[in-house]
């Protein structure tokens, strides 16, 4: 196994396009390390990123805010900020693992990790962010849903690797929430995970909306019936059945040790229901 | 497997090693610096024993490249105690009876310690929450909970 730490974007996508075997990004490591160690992957490169240029910024962009690849969970929690604008993101963010993880862990890692249980990804999902993609071509932009291809897997051609996320700027009167079931209190896997952004317009009515679900299928799903469920609606009784409805017809899980597939069909409603009734509040809704 | 020179900071001193590109900063620590402090207990970032700062962060050092040590400042238990004797929270860990067997004691006292860094006057709740990925199989956690809590007043105090 070799270690590359290259300065430049470009320097990184020539090292790992060029190595004809088996690579590794290293960002956080949170990840790597411990496949690593299980001896789940025997990588002949690892690339770490944390000298390239920008990786370790939360710079304002457009409204917004551009998250670099390396930037750690801890690091994103601090920054009052992107807090103040897209809490469910961050608190999602915030979930994962122990403090020490915390200092390490990475939402472009959670994201390229491919689990589907990954704590930071539906939050990401249902915020629309976006994810700038570098390799051996033109640097490409790609929505956060269109990176996991299945448990492990990725969408990321050879050579290919997330330099930044941007979460996008949001009209006043929006909230986002992101909730998840574990059996504990904390360091857990979610067994279902619901994340909800949503804007509201003058008069408390829901105007947009996207509804994401961790833990429920190979990948975390966007489920744009359970959006259309609420979008015109003040978030009701009926409106939130109608969401919870559309979120378990979206679930497609597996029974194992953690939840059963009956569990997880159920709670991915439940859990869509409070974020949603979260992401109202934080809107500035009276729910 | 070729060998990478790093040149790191531990505990304030500068300090050149040879390591592994597969090498954990934990390996790199006991075996090629001889700082036994931090210990492996599950080797996956779940227990919390080899806890050490990099550059301020509370990290496992399981999960750390020895590689990526280059350029970084690293603490350890062994750096906490000062010329005129233990740390606080090492005091307060004796006092209360925070720790049996001690494997986890020094990832702890680490831990603990970043955490007074932050937050001087941590709830009971905050304490247990920064700890949770410190594993301790003997004490229940109560005293290590009653220790940082000693130390934490004894340090607003001074």
């Amino acid at each position: 196994m070799r270690y590359e730490k290259p300065q430049t974007v470009a320097d990184a996508a020539r090292l790992l396009t060029a190595e004809k075997g088996i690579t590794r990004v290293l960002g956080g490591g949170t990840d790597v390390l411990v496949q690593l160690k299980a001896g789940m992957v025997e990588p002949d490169l690892i690339v770490d990123i944390k000298a390239l240029p920008g990786i370790r910024a939360i710079v304002a962009e457009a409204g917004g805010f551009r998250i670099g690849a390396a930037v750690s969970n801890a690091q994103l929690g601090e920054d009052a900020a992107v807090r103040a604008m897209w809490p469910g993101v961050v608190e999602a963010a915030g979930l994962i693992g122990s403090t020490q993880v915390q200092g390490r862990a990475t939402m472009a890692g959670n994201l390229c990790n491919a689990s589907p249980a990954g704590d930071a990804v539906p939050a990401l999902v249902a915020a629309g962010a976006v994810a700038r993609v570098a390799g051996p071509g033109a640097a490409r932009d790609v929505p956060v849903e269109a990176i996991p291809a299945g448990p492990g897997k990725t969408t990321l051609k050879r050579g290919e690797f997330i330099t930044s996320i941007l979460l996008p700027a949001r009209p006043a009167k929006s909230g986002d929430a992101y909730l998840r079931f574990i059996p504990r209190t904390e360091m857990d896997i979610a067994v279902a995970s619901a994340a909800v952004s949503l804007t509201l317009n003058d008069h408390g009515v829901i105007t947009a909306a996207r509804v994401a679900l961790g833990a429920v299928a190979p990948t975390v799903r966007l489920v744009d019936d359970a959006a259309a469920a609420i979008i015109g609606t003040k978030l009701h009784d009926d409106a939130l059945a109608a969401l919870a409805a559309a979120c378990s017809a979206a679930c497609a899980p597996i029974d194992d040790k953690r939840g059963t597939i009956e569990f997880r069909t159920e709670v991915a409603g439940v859990l869509a229901k409070r974020a949603a009734r979260i992401a109202y509040t934080r809107a500035g809704g009276q729910a | 497997m070729s060998s990478i020179s790093v040149s790191t900071t531990v505990n304030g001193d500068p300090v050149d090693f040879v390591c592994t590109p597969d090498e954990s900063l934990l390996d790199a620590l006991r075996n090629r610096m001889g700082l036994t402090g931090a210990k492996e207990g599950c080797g996956t970032g779940d227990c919390g024993a080899c806890s050490v700062t990099l550059n301020g962060r509370l990290v496992c050092s399981c999960l750390v490249l020895a590689a990526e040590a280059e350029g970084a400042e690293i603490a350890t238990v062994e750096g906490m105690a000062g010329p005129e004797g233990l740390h606080p929270l090492q005091r307060a860990f004796i006092d209360h009876a925070a720790l049996q067997c001690g494997v986890c004691t020094p990832g702890i006292l680490v831990a603990a310690k970043a955490l007074l860094e932050r937050n001087p006057d941590p709830s009971d709740e905050e304490v247990r929450y920064w700890l949770a990925g410190n594993l301790c199989r003997c004490t229940g956690y109560d005293k290590i909970v009653r220790a940082v809590q000693a130390a934490a007043a004894e340090m607003r105090s001074a």
